[in-house]
């Protein structure tokens, strides 16, 4: 059994052909009874997100599942296989399992780390399961792929530090505060990305909002947006005592806090931290103010060198998730190579049995005695005979798995058993009788 | 010898405590951290075991010497740490604390003990109490001297812009202080009930409460630094980088009242004459 990977993203197609290609996300069976009734592998899962259409496999036969697979996609979406093939990439086995794994830990995403795509692959594997299409090879896989993506996630820092302004200016209001809980936040000036900031303070539980702006109508729209409250400019020094995060973004000319306006306030805070981010160009706040004890201010810029900072550590701590991703890719293609040697164990179990019980019953009725210990005494001795004699051939077999000449191996063990069924001149007891 | 055995095998755990912090500080495995926390307290277990043993040998807590004052402080350290940990759930103080206790707790399982007759005036459950509270104080001051150290370590960081491995390794301002706080919310009644038991021991067998002897001086400076750091935290509201340095300076002058007054500054004491006490 191999797995065989057939797909497109972001780096092979331009969104036009992806969006094409991507699944009819309102109608899963409808794409899974497709692949199901036109192609005969016997596993399938397909991952279509806004960045990448996959399609994994398990199959015997790989080019001919990867033939079915594009005809599927040619004819599910009604394009000629040639308008999209030269952005297909095709890969196989071991090529296929490592890139599952990196697509889980988010190593293959256009933004390095971003923690969607996990939840987009668990997803489309409930959708496969759902619609019956998986089976033991992909599901371990998948679970495999999920497990390795909490490794990365835990042990690498790959996911971690934020890649974006706002989200950046969060994570410092985390390290100055701890928890950002029942902490308030000033809106000054009421621009798009002070919004942004804004949203994801509320998400870490920061509950009170303020937006003071120059007009009072935006400020007032805003604020009844995050059940907040809406104030004038000329608040602000009273607003200055209460708020917790001060997220300025107005077009002012000029500074519009000045470091002598915060320090003025400092006591009244009782020296409460204070965290300035000022995303205004030009800038809205006294550089001086980070000068003061408690309070902190970062602008643009500064957020600036923290994401391209942020980026680069990502990017450093990508090669230690690539060797985790390696490690998991090589200790599941050892699980699947140990799978390869199951059937030629089963048909050993199965020919001894088989044997076992023929002799069995042909001593048992040639027997005299009715005594039920004998026989049971009979069977108990061709039980332990079979199993003795077998130990040692399966875990050779066993062994053969993990060995590179396994297939040599296995057909050596199938030909000195004659497990293929193939008549001989001493073949298999029945046919002496 | 029991006793001894514990406490060798209370070392031996500390250091696998102190080995699991530092695989969390550069592997960045947290649960290395929540393992070693418990092999922490495992240690602690071990710990408490000799220092009981010894105390019912000897009829009062093995403190009275440097070695034992060593081994007693640790053990008290590792139990705040073990009380902070559950408090604030801060894994990176481990880091700071467990090599700490490690240090402290070899340099008392390494030198065999002396012998452990004690003159009968030790023996006193006053004096008891006042080693106990005022040795819990310093092991509360100790650690809000480790988070007053990352605090400023962290400030720094977020001043001066570097958001680089040491910003993401340290916990934010705010627990710290949090942590600073809480510590010297215990440290300083234990501190006050230390001397307050000491000068009630001092009255019952010295016929004074109070001698202006250079231990008692030194306490007393201890107890105005920390007094003086409540206070404005109390009235005037000071927190995060004026506590931390209030905090870093308060352990400093700890440190020599600690180990300075007992070793080099004649003082009934200082080990020497605790060990005169012994021998008469």
């Amino acid at each position: 059994m191999n797995i065989v990977l057939v797909g497109l993203n972001h780096r092979t197609a331009p969104v036009e052909l992806r969006e094409r290609l991507a699944m009819d996300a309102c109608a899963p069976e409808q794409a899974y009874h497709d692949i199901l009734n036109r192609t005969d592998f016997g596993e399938s899962i397909y991952l279509s997100t806004c960045n990448r259409v996959e399609i994994l496999a398990a199959t015997d036969d790989m080019d001919e599942a990867v033939t079915q697979i594009k005809s599927f996609l040619a004819s599910a979406r009604g394009l000629d296989v040639e308008t999209f093939e030269d952005a297909l990439y095709v890969m196989e086995t071991r090529e296929a399992v490592r890139h599952v794994f990196r697509v889980a830990s988010s190593l293959d995403s256009m933004v390095l780390g971003e923690p969607q795509i996990l939840g987009q692959l668990k997803a489309a594997f409930r959708e496969a399961v759902d619609n019956k299409a998986t089976g033991p090879i992909l599901n371990k896989l998948m679970h495999k792929s999920f497990s390795t993506a909490k490794r990365v996630r835990t042990e690498t820092g790959v996911a971690s530090h934020a890649v974006s302004i706002s989200f950046a200016a969060v994570e410092l209001a985390r390290k100055i505060f701890g928890d950002l809980a029942g902490r308030k936040v000033l809106l000054v000036g009421a621009g798009e990305m002070a919004e942004l900031a804004a949203e994801h303070l509320r998400a870490q539980g920061a509950s009170d909002i303020i937006v003071a702006n120059r007009t009072l109508e935006r400020a007032v729209e805003l604020a009844s947006r995050w059940r907040g409250r809406a104030a004038a400019l000329g608040e602000l020094p009273a607003l200055l005592v209460e708020a917790d995060v001060v997220v300025s973004s107005t077009g002012a000319p000029d500074v519009v806090i000045s470091a002598e306006a915060v320090r003025s306030v400092l006591r009244a805070r009782r020296h409460r931290p204070l965290f300035f981010v000022d995303i205004a160009v030009p800038r809205d706040v006294d550089p001086a103010v980070n000068r003061l004890d408690n309070v902190y201010l970062y602008d643009i810029d500064d957020l600036r060198s923290v994401v391209e900072e942020n980026r680069a550590a990502r990017e450093e701590e990508a090669v230690r998730a690539e060797r985790i991703v390696d490690e998991e890719t090589i200790k599941f293609l050892g699980w699947m190579e140990t799978l390869e040697v199951v059937p030629t164990i089963v048909a050993l179990k199965d020919k001894a049995e088989h044997i076992r019980r023929a002799e069995l019953s042909r001593t048992l009725s040639k027997l005299d005695s009715e005594d039920p210990d004998l026989r049971r005494s009979i069977e108990i001795l061709t039980e332990s005979l079979t199993h003795k004699l077998l130990h040692d051939p399966i875990m050779f077999v066993k062994n053969a798995g993990r060995r590179p000449k396994k297939d040599f191996y296995l057909d050596l063990t199938r030909r000195i058993f004659n497990l293929n069924g193939e008549a001989g001149p001493k073949s298999g007891t029945e046919e002496k009788e | 010898m029991t006793a001894t055995l514990f406490l060798r095998l209370a070392a031996f755990t500390y250091l696998l405590g102190a080995a699991g912090f530092m695989v969390y500080l550069i592997r960045r495995n947290d649960q290395a951290a929540r393992v070693a926390t418990w092999i922490i307290g495992a240690g602690f277990g071990l710990h408490g075991l000799s220092i009981l043993l010894r105390a019912l040998a000897s009829g009062q807590l093995p403190v009275l010497d440097l070695i034992g004052a060593l081994g007693f402080f640790a053990w008290t350290l590792a139990g705040v740490y073990l009380v902070l940990y559950w408090r604030f759930g801060l894994l990176i103080l481990g880091v700071f604390a467990s090599p700490l206790i490690l240090a402290l707790v070899l340099g008392a399982a390494i030198i065999p003990p002396g012998p452990p007759q004690i003159a009968p005036i030790l023996k006193s459950l006053w004096l008891t109490l006042h080693l106990g509270t005022v040795f819990t104080g310093y092991a509360f001051f100790g650690l809000a001297f480790g988070a007053g150290l990352m605090y400023l370590l962290q400030e720094r960081q977020i001043k001066g812009k570097r958001t680089g491995t040491v910003y993401r390794r340290l916990p934010s301002l705010g627990i710290l202080d949090d942590m600073n706080n809480y510590c010297l919310a215990i440290g300083f009644p234990m501190m006050t009930l230390g001397i307050i038991t000491g000068a009630i021991y001092a009255q019952l067998t010295l016929g004074t409460y109070w001698r202006w002897d250079p231990k008692e001086v030194w306490s007393l400076v201890l107890w105005l630094v920390y007094a003086a750091l409540l206070h404005q935290r109390l009235a005037v509201g000071w927190r995060g980088r004026r506590a931390a340095i209030m905090a870093v300076i308060g352990f400093t002058v700890l440190c020599f009242t600690f180990m300075g007054v007992s070793l080099w500054l004649p003082s009934y004491h200082s080990f020497e004459s605790l060990r005169q006490m012994r021998v008469q």
